[in-house]
């Protein structure tokens, strides 16, 4: 068994933002485990504008916004960087299990902070009717295929849901070639930031339907179409408003879930409905020595907030490890 | 006459008024910062986008490298972006911010990449 003073699970903004922060106050011995082989999480495939202002008073890219913090933390010998590893198995003694190329490997450090970031809800959370072809997709999984493989997943898509990478992958598709038939939501108002309505929308005169829900989708082997109706108020299908769309896509963008498995093992108390940890303060946990910060804490909207709650995450693990010394 | 629009510069998205009379700014209101001030100001009259896209990556540790360009350019130029983008190929290591293009589309405007890419196979630590 490997003993260390932090274990920091994740090597996106969070956990680099946060076992940075715990350096800065005092802890001299970190390990981060990142499963990626790149460190920089999400980022990566976000290849759009948007972050950083607040931060660092500078419009950034994913891609650079990742990027500063990448060398920073490689500037830290202190932190050692351990890529392609994942975690499987989490004990209430914030025993980490994980496995590495080479092998399955054990640590148990004085303080933990979990920085998993959050995963996206799918379509079975929302319960659309119909057969299963292959062409749908969640909207970050079209945003990695595009960005980082070089994929394009369909020429005609249906987006449902607005949400931010929703709205954002429809003007990645567009520029990419392909023709965005509708954006539906059920909602009467989009869940994204009206920006990104401004900037990837209405730039590309993409249709965006409120009050509409998808009915059903359809298609033997691949998607070959979705049936939409208009909803009232109490999200009831409104009768003769039936529409069918032809696509051989469907984006999936109905928003974000903390993803909290390892905790959860380990005996952490969860919040069944957000997913979140049950807390009074940020970043902490029913267990104490088991921080949780970033997207796997609560979503966020802002990757700026994301890197700021987690640098208060790396110094209440350096002040329980001091307590504890 | 006043024309309205949703701030793009940051995640807040504060919406915006500039009022035009005879031809000239008289005032804009809303903005939460002086960034959204300008934005406003050349939204009123040449409306254009940061542009940011994917670069074919030839033999290094990417498929793809992302871009961007360092200014925005004109809205109608965008679909012209995309085109030129098309041809590009990356072959050399690059850094992030580092320039690809000096004068992308002769618009006097850079294109930098946004991450960082080294040669071939995997990178490990
Ligand atoms: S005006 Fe300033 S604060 Fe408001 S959206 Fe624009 S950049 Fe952001």
């Amino acid at each position: 068994m490997n003993k260390r003073d932090l274990v920091v699970v994740g090597g996106g903004p969070a956990g680099m933002a946060a076992a940075v922060a715990a350096h800065e106050n005092g802890v001299k011995d970190i390990l981060l485990v990142e499963r990626d082989q790149y460190l920089g999480g999400i980022l990566n495939q976000c290849i759009h504008t948007g972050f950083g202002l607040d931060y660092f008073k500078e419009l950034l890219t994913g891609p650079e916004y990742a990027d500063r913090f990448i060398k920073k933390i490689r500037a830290i010998p202190d932190i050692e960087i351990s890529l392609r590893s994942f975690v499987v198995r989490l004990a209430g003694d914030r025993t980490v299990t994980y496995l590495k190329p080479g092998g399955m490997f054990h640590v148990r450090p004085k303080a933990l902070i979990m920085a998993t970031g959050c995963r996206e809800r799918t379509r079975e959370m929302i319960h659309i009717p119909g057969t299963r072809p292959a062409g749908i997709f969640s909207a970050g999984l079209a945003q990695k295929l595009i960005n980082i493989e070089g994929l394009l997943p369909g020429k005609e898509v249906v987006i449902i849901g607005s949400g931010d990478i929703g709205l954002i992958m429809a003007r990645r598709f567009t520029l990419e070639g392909a023709k965005v038939k509708a954006i539906l939501e059920i909602q009467p108002a989009t869940r994204g930031l009206a920006r990104n309505v401004v900037q990837c929308v209405e730039d590309f005169d993409i249709p965006i339907y409120f009050n509409h829900k998808v009915l059903k989708i359809g298609g033997r082997d691949r998607v070959e179409k979705v049936t939409v109706a208009k909803v009232d108020a109490a999200m009831k299908e409104v009768p003769g408003t039936e529409v069918v769309i032809d696509c051989d896509t469907v984006l999936v963008s109905v928003g974000l879930i903390p993803e909290n498995e390892m905790i959860e093992m380990a005996g952490v108390d969860i919040d069944k409905r957000t997913n979140s940890p049950v807390s009074k303060e940020v970043n902490t946990t029913s267990i104490p020595g088991i921080f949780v910060c970033g997207n796997s804490f609560k979503v966020y909207d802002y990757v700026d907030s994301v890197t700021a709650d987690s640098e208060l995450a790396g110094r209440l693990a350096a002040e329980y490890i001091r307590g504890r010394a | 006459m006043t024309k309205k629009m949703v701030c793009i510069e940051c995640p807040k998205s504060c919406l915006i008024s500039v009022d035009i009379e005879n031809c000239k700014v008289a005032k804009v209101t809303g903005a939460k910062c002086p960034r959204g001030v300008k934005y406003a100001l050349a939204e009123a009259v040449t409306p254009a986008r940061l542009f940011t896209a994917t670069v074919i990556a030839e033999g290094l540790d990417l498929k793809l490298i992302p871009v961007r360009t360092d200014k925005p350019i004109p809205k109608k130029d965008i679909f012209r972006a995309v085109e030129e983008i098309r041809k590009l190929r990356i072959g050399k290591p690059v850094k992030a911010g580092e320039t690809i293009v000096e004068n992308f589309l002769g618009l006097g405007i850079k294109l930098l990449a946004t991450r960082e890419a080294v040669k071939g196979g995997c990178k490990n630590v």
